[in-house]
């Protein structure tokens, strides 16, 4: 098949796929049948891509022009085909999940959630192939919105609430910053492609880039960046393959590829660190790294506490791409695809408590191990991988970062990754001693019967393996890592 | 013969149509009539732009009397380009109109409905296509009286009130703007327009010209609802017939924003208007305000039709902020939003109306529960919205891209931060009403509700479908929209 076909079908499968859903609603079977299968489809063809770029093409399309200078076009670098890996292959694993949860829960309006579901991995599909930052931009506001009517699932006020802050937060960041550094963009560099080396680079003075910078880190609000994190913690209303969605496959995994993409292809790495005006960028992700730590060490709400770990771990990769130099582009590169497995696997987890014992909180967890022996193993990989112990896939991002930062002979980002393992060590490891090898509490004993629902044991089974499976067979990830920062 | 004659066609049939209309007895038969007419408009505006793209402007001399003496007809990319955008809304809107205005308005006065609304169709038409500044304001006349006569079909009662308060400031308006020509007149001593911009070289500047356009530009304003003129749109597209008020929300307003474009850019010149004159910073300001004050305005707004009111007093700042930044980009901005806008507006206020003809509800609250209950008709209100919001792949994106990338290229950063800005402050009037709908359980008259029959569901559906087509396939609005700001700022007379 053509590299045209190829790229229209990832796009087209999970459309036609909520289509699908939508009519096929009045049977749960037919209806879950059809996610799994679009799920499998989407993956096979994101996996014919990859050969492509393997063997080192770059499959694009031709472009449809929008107005002057405004291009529809897909091109898939290394990058987005990473990202593309990761969606499409959680996607079948998120999609058996929520089988059973949102049957063990016996959930609402499910038609609607897997229809949006499918929507949204269709634009998560669009922002990973995007040629250029208008085509990213499109599907960027499609993911927020598709997902919008995934946060309010629960329809009650508190639902309400959170889906209003996510959408104002979301749709304001990347409206009022984003866009305008889009145009701004397309005034000054004449395009708006995405070409290795930076479109700026030499075109404007260097207040100009330190703005546009600015605009864009704290624009594209999906990386939750402090100050314009809280839409994260506020999302947690969502039913958990929401949360799942929002914090491994789809949502804030666009939000720092697209800052990624945005050093990387937009000022270029190498223009940006002789301008030698992204120091502050550093600051501002390490005081993130290190307070979002902070403030987890302090939430008592399990699923709370792993939003603000997704708000420090999305900082590292921001980090990352600050230090400037190839290696930590590696590093950061490599971060988007073991946060990715990890953060689901410690979601899954809080979902498998939830819909088995419908514990929600820490401190009753206390003894759950025994009861639920996969779920918390699974949790315990996943909690391992956010410290970065070996052997799991956290440690392999974190090894980058910090040897791109002793490369360069900044201490900032190393201290900041020091500090912070220590803090993920804090919060993650109370709770797997708490669960393993505390007597049962109240609430264990009288909730917890026992596993949760085969497809939940299952799907974090899978994640849990593939978290360690990503440390020890990393080729495929660090190839295209490497082919991104050009080394 | 015919082809020779298609402009005075352009008018006259209409006329010829309101007058049939009112002999009438059956409202249907009016109706009718109506359709034909309404068809043919947008067949003949086609053939004028496609002639215009073809062969440059077309001038007719109507009764065969030659310009500058007789009355021109003057066919631009511009004027056609309205024409198109009359005709069209005015020929999709009509198969919608026939239930609605069944349930909203007595039988005995449907056949005065739809002559009225021609003669409406014939004044927007007349002013676009009319190349004399007199003629121009018999048109004006003709459309805003029969405007006041929609508007007080409404069924409240205080339709009235609003229609007589939109009397007393349109005929205002209508009154400055002959002030002006007559200005205009006595120290040129022609009503031609073309050439009037030729006489007027030399003596730009002096103290009559200049009060000329300050009459003028305060008459147009007010007809346009330029903030803080607007005071008469709210009542008055609250009010009206459902219908009327989604016709004249997506045209009336734009007519006379054509009229401010045509006196400014080929009349005066623009090496007048924005050179020696404070134009830009009045037009600025008041853009500005009114993108952020209306639109604040209708965040409070419990009647969903004043909301959408207040939203297009705020895009209509838009659309001036357009013609301020006064650079190819932002001028194309503007005029491609009188197009933009009058696709979604028209989408939003089909939809509403829509929910009073199955419903009879107008104030948000009332609304709970209708997402399930009429999933089209909300499905269109959503996409009109968003495209309010300029989510890229709907037509407000396009609009809000020519104006930051205008405002970009003349350096003014703050601006392009405002127009961002503002746009933010509809996804909370739009949110308010997407949460009641769709969060909400229905009670009352939404219990029972569902989608409008198809002539009321399709054209509805349809304008949503532009709404998405036209933000992704430009060619033809944006396309059209920067030839025509490109002919504008070139000064070509």
């Amino acid at each position: 098949m053509s590299a045209d076909t190829l790229i229209a079908l990832a796009l087209l499968v999970p459309a036609l796929g909520a289509g699908l859903i939508a009519l096929t609603g009045w049977n749960a079977n037919v209806r879950e049948g059809v996610t799994l299968v679009s799920a499998m489809s989407l993956f096979a063809v994101v996996l014919s891509l990859l050969c492509r770029v393997l063997d080192g093409q770059m499959p694009a399309t031709g472009g449809f022009e929008v107005v002057q200078g405004l291009t529809l076009a897909f091109a898939v670098e290394p990058l987005g085909m990473l990202f593309a890996c990761i969606a499409s292959g959680l996607w079948i694993v998120n999609s058996v999940y929520s089988i059973g949860y949102m049957r063990g829960n016996k959930e609402p309006r499910q038609t609607p959630f897997y229809v949006c579901f499918a929507i949204a991995i269709a634009s998560t599909i669009g922002i990973a192939f995007a040629a250029n930052l208008f085509t990213l931009f499109l599907f960027y506001e499609i993911l927020t919105l598709s997902t919008y009517p995934l946060v309010t699932h629960k329809a009650d006020d508190d639902a309400k609430a959170g889906g209003r802050v996510y959408l104002l937060i979301l749709l304001g960041t990347s409206m009022v910053l984003l866009l305008p550094a889009i145009i701004a963009t397309a005034v000054i560099a004449g395009t708006l492609d995405f070409t290795f080396g930076g479109i700026l680079a030499g075109k404007t003075s260097d207040t100009v880039i330190a703005i546009l910078l600015a605009m864009y880190v704290f624009g594209i609000g999906k990386a939750a960046l402090m100050p314009l994190h809280w839409w994260l913690p506020a999302a947690m209303v969502a039913p958990t393959p929401v949360s799942a969605l929002l914090h491994a496959v789809a949502v804030v995994k666009a939000g720092v590829f697209t800052v990624l993409k945005v050093i990387v292809y937009i000022f270029g790495v190498e223009a940006l660190s002789n301008a030698g005006n992204a120091t502050w960028l550093v600051w501002v992700a390490g005081f993130t790294v290190i307070v979002a730590s902070l403030v987890a060490l302090r939430q008592d709400n399990l699923k709370r506490r792993l939003a603000y770990s997704t708000v420090s771990q999305l900082s590292y990769v921001i980090l990352a791409a600050a230090i400037l130099t190839p290696i930590s582009i590696v590093g950061a590169a490599m971060h988007i695809a073991a946060h990715a497995v990890s953060k689901i696997t410690l979601f899954f987890a809080a979902g498998s408590i939830y819909t088995a014992a419908h514990l929600t909180e820490i401190s009753q967890l206390n003894g759950i191990g025994r009861r639920m022996p996969w779920t918390m193993v699974a949790f315990a990989i996943g909690a391992l991988s956010m410290i970065g112990v070996p052997p799991t896939a956290g440690f392999l991002g974190k090894w980058f970062m910090l040897t791109g930062a002793m490369d360069t002979g900044q201490w900032l980002p190393i201290v900041v990754i020091i500090a912070s393992t220590l803090l993920n060590a804090g919060y993650f490891l109370p709770i797997v001693v708490q669960a393993f090898f505390k007597a049962p509490g109240k609430d264990v004993q009288e909730h917890a019967k026992g596993e949760a629902p085969f497809p939940i044991v299952l799907a974090l089974t899978a994640t849990a393996i593939g978290t360690i499976g990503l440390f020890l067979y990393p080729a495929i990830p660090m190839a295209l890592s490497k082919m991104l920062a050009g080394i | 013969m015919i082809a020779a004659n298609l402009p005075a066609l352009q008018v006259v049939v209409p006329l010829l149509g309101a007058v049939i209309c009112a002999f009438l007895r059956r409202g249907a038969v009016a109706w009718a009539i109506t359709l034909v007419v309404c068809l043919v408009m947008p067949a003949i505006a086609s053939t004028l732009l496609a002639q215009v793209l073809t062969s440059g402007p077309i001038s007719y001399a109507l009764g065969g009397w030659r310009p500058p003496i007789g009355i021109e007809y003057r066919v631009d990319v511009l004027s056609a380009f309205i024409l198109l955008l009359v005709s069209v809304i005015a020929a999709i809107m009509l198969p919608y109109a026939k239930r609605s205005i069944e349930q909203e308005i007595p039988a005995d006065k449907h056949t005065w409905y739809y002559a009225i609304f021609l003669l409406c169709l014939c004044g927007l038409l007349g002013m676009a296509i009319s190349g004399d500044a007199f003629n121009i304001f018999v048109f004006m006349e003709v459309s805003s009286l029969a405007t006041y006569a929609l508007i007080s079909m409404g069924k409240d009662r205080r339709a009235l009130l609003a229609a007589y308060q939109y009397l007393v400031m349109g005929t205002i308006g209508a009154t400055f703007y002959v002030i002006g020509v007559g200005f205009l007149y006595s120290m040129t001593g022609t009503l031609n327009l073309a050439d009037m911009a030729s006489r007027l070289a030399g003596i730009e500047n002096s103290r009559p010209v200049l009060a000329a356009l300050a009459f003028l530009t305060v008459g147009i304003s007010l007809k346009l609802a330029l903030f803080p003129l607007h005071v008469w749109l709210p009542n008055a597209y609250a009010f009206a017939p459902s219908v009327a008020t989604a016709f004249l929300a997506a045209t009336a307003t734009k007519v006379a924003v054509y009229l401010l474009l045509r006196y400014f850019f080929t009349v005066f010149g623009a090496s007048v208007i924005f050179a020696h004159l404070p134009t830009t910073e009045v037009f600025l300001l008041l853009s500005v305000a009114a993108m952020f004050g209306a639109s604040i305005v209708a965040v409070f707004q419990e009647n969903v039709k004043r909301m959408l009111a207040y939203s297009s007093v705020a895009q209509i700042g838009y659309i001036t902020l357009g013609i301020a930044i006064a650079n190819q980009a932002g001028l194309t901005g503007g005029i491609v939003h009188l197009f933009n806008h009058a696709l979604m507006k028209g989408a939003l206020f089909l939809a509403i109306g829509a929910v009073v003809y199955q419903t009879g509800v107008v104030k948000i609250s009332d609304m709970a529960g209708l997402g399930k209950r009429m999933p089209l008709m909300m499905g269109a209100f959503l996409v009109g919205g968003l495209s309010l919001i300029g989510v890229p792949g709907t037509v407000g994106f396009i609009s809000k891209w020519y104006l930051v990338y205008g405002a970009l290229e003349q350096d003014w950063w703050w601006l392009a931060i405002l127009i961002v800005a503002s746009s933010l402050i509809s996804v909370v009037y739009i949110g308010r009403v997407v949460e009641v709908v769709w969060f909400r359980q229905a009670s009352g008259p939404v219990k029972r509700a569902t989608d409008p029959p198809a002539s009321m569901l399709l054209p509805t559906l349809l304008l949503a479908a532009m709404t998405v087509y036209f933000g992704i396939d430009t060619s033809a609005t944006a396309g059209v929209a920067g030839l025509a700001a490109d002919w504008l700022l070139a000064g070509i007379r």
